[in-house]
């Protein structure tokens, strides 16, 4: 660890300016903070949180839908722990449910799709959330409904795709960002290949990252060393859970309920085929079809600078509503909800300024 | 929200499979793993489906942390 942290120092002497490092992911902003590694890196590299937590970048309209989808008669809403408190226009999940609408918690996809099997009369929406991590077990649940001929379960596909919104981010003049950190466990599924056009076609280096505090450590250095031999690629330095193909049978599983559609990000705006809507086999089991409901956008909350935090423009201490108005107990924007938020990281581990 | 945590397979019935993660017994699905798996091998779990098999000195360190993470989350 000793000479890992040398190699940092030397590193960044040998580049000799400042250094952005974007963490995509947000289980490696928490990560960050937990292992204290900002203390021990050098002045000049500064490490920016991404658009990689999907609670945060779950749409106002999309949590207002949810909300909706609850309200009619008979239907029970499933979705995992973190979407509960995320702020819509009006109540949030939680909120929902003191107002008497059925939304229960879940751990897995698997956990709705028994409530549906066990509530023959109601109809069970799993509000489906997260990356490509989470994707492939919920498209494994929907074979799984239709082999088991349960006709009650229905999914409200917000599932995101992480290398779409890191094209947008590079296509973004005002994003400042000289290498990546990219996320562990979505790339376990997706493998390296999908990350190429971060190296080849902008110039920037990008390293696979695990979540120990020698692997992130590692990844710096990594990142460093691309930057000083000015030979930028995409590094699995997470070889023990990431293999260059990643997971071949979860991504055909994706495949073959879900196609890319064009769907908005909280705070960055719409990004092209960067969501997951289920295909036309499975119209059936696809809530915002089936009740043909859907919520026009409403505003961001005011004042929240979560879309330049996602983006990596700002740090959370330079929203002014940050540690004033705006904390885990009531908080204004999603960033500040989620504990993988950078807002919430910030704040739990004391970072005031 | 992407965390996957590494879990000891301790009983296989076709696609499901018992792991011991952090000391509790849950039930997870195999249906999206890329390969065979034994009792006795290590998965990484995610939402209740295991999505890759990893190494045991892989999954022993990856604990001390995952826990604390997973304790946060829950909070
Ligand atoms: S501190 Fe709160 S209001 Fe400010 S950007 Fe973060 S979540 Fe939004």
């Amino acid at each position: 660890m000793r000479t890992l942290i040398e190699d940092i120092h030397s590193l960044t002497r040998r580049i000799g300016r400042p250094v952005r490092l974007m963490e995509v992911c947000g289980t490696h902003t928490v990560a960050v903070f937990r292992h204290g590694i900002r203390s021990i890196l050098p002045e000049e590299i500064l490490l920016l949180s991404g658009p990689g937590c999907p609670v945060c970048v779950t749409p106002v309209e999309d949590i207002d839908t949810a909300v909706e989808m609850a309200r009619l008669p008979d239907v029970i809403l499933a979705t995992f722990g973190d979407m509960m408190r995320v702020p819509g226009s009006g109540v949030n999940l939680q909120e929902a449910r003191a107002d008497g609408s059925d939304i229960r918690v879940v751990y897995s996809p698997m956990d709705a799709l028994d409530i549906a099997a066990a509530n023959p009369d109601k109809r069970v929406v799993f509000l489906a959330t997260g990356f490509e991590t989470t994707s492939p077990s919920v498209a494994a649940t929907l074979c799984e409904a239709d082999r088991k001929g349960v006709g009650n379960f229905l999914v409200y596909s917000n599932h995101k795709l992480v290398p779409p919104a890191l094209r947008t981010l590079l296509g973004d003049d005002r994003v400042d960002v000289d290498g990546f950190i990219l996320p562990g466990h979505v790339s376990t599924i997706i493998g390296a290949q999908p990350y190429e056009f971060i190296s080849a076609e902008h110039g920037k280096p990008a390293v696979i990252t695990g979540f120990e505090a020698r692997d992130i450590l590692e990844a710096i250095a990594m990142l460093l060393a691309q930057i000083v031999k000015g030979e930028p690629g995409v590094e699995i330095q997470y070889t023990r859970a990431v293999r260059p193909e990643g997971n071949p049978r979860a991504v055909a599983l994706m495949e073959t309920c879900f196609h890319p559609v064009d769907v908005r990000w909280r705070g960055i705006g719409k990004i092209a085929e960067s969501g997951l809507s289920l295909r036309e086999e499975f119209r059936h089991r696809d809530a915002p079809r089936v009740f043909g409901l859907a919520v026009e956008g409403g505003p961001e909350p005011a004042g929240c600078s979560c879309g330049d935090i996602l983006k990596g423009i700002k740090v959370p201490t330079e929203c002014p509503l940050f540690a004033a108005s705006c904390t885990p107990e009531s908080p204004v924007g999603a960033c500040m909800v989620s504990s993988e938020g950078s807002c919430a990281a910030y704040y739990r581990y004391g970072i005031r300024r | 929200m992407c965390l996957a945590v590494p879990s000891k397979i301790i009983r296989i019935d076709d696609l499901v499979a018992t792991v011991d993660v952090m000391g509790a017994r849950r039930e997870i699905s195999l249906m999206i793993l890329p390969e065979e798996v034994n009792v006795g091998d290590y998965v990484l779990v995610h939402a209740g489906f295991a999505i890759q098999k990893v190494r045991e000195d892989t999954a022993l360190d990856s604990l001390g942390l995952i826990s604390e993470m997973a304790r946060k989350m829950e909070e």
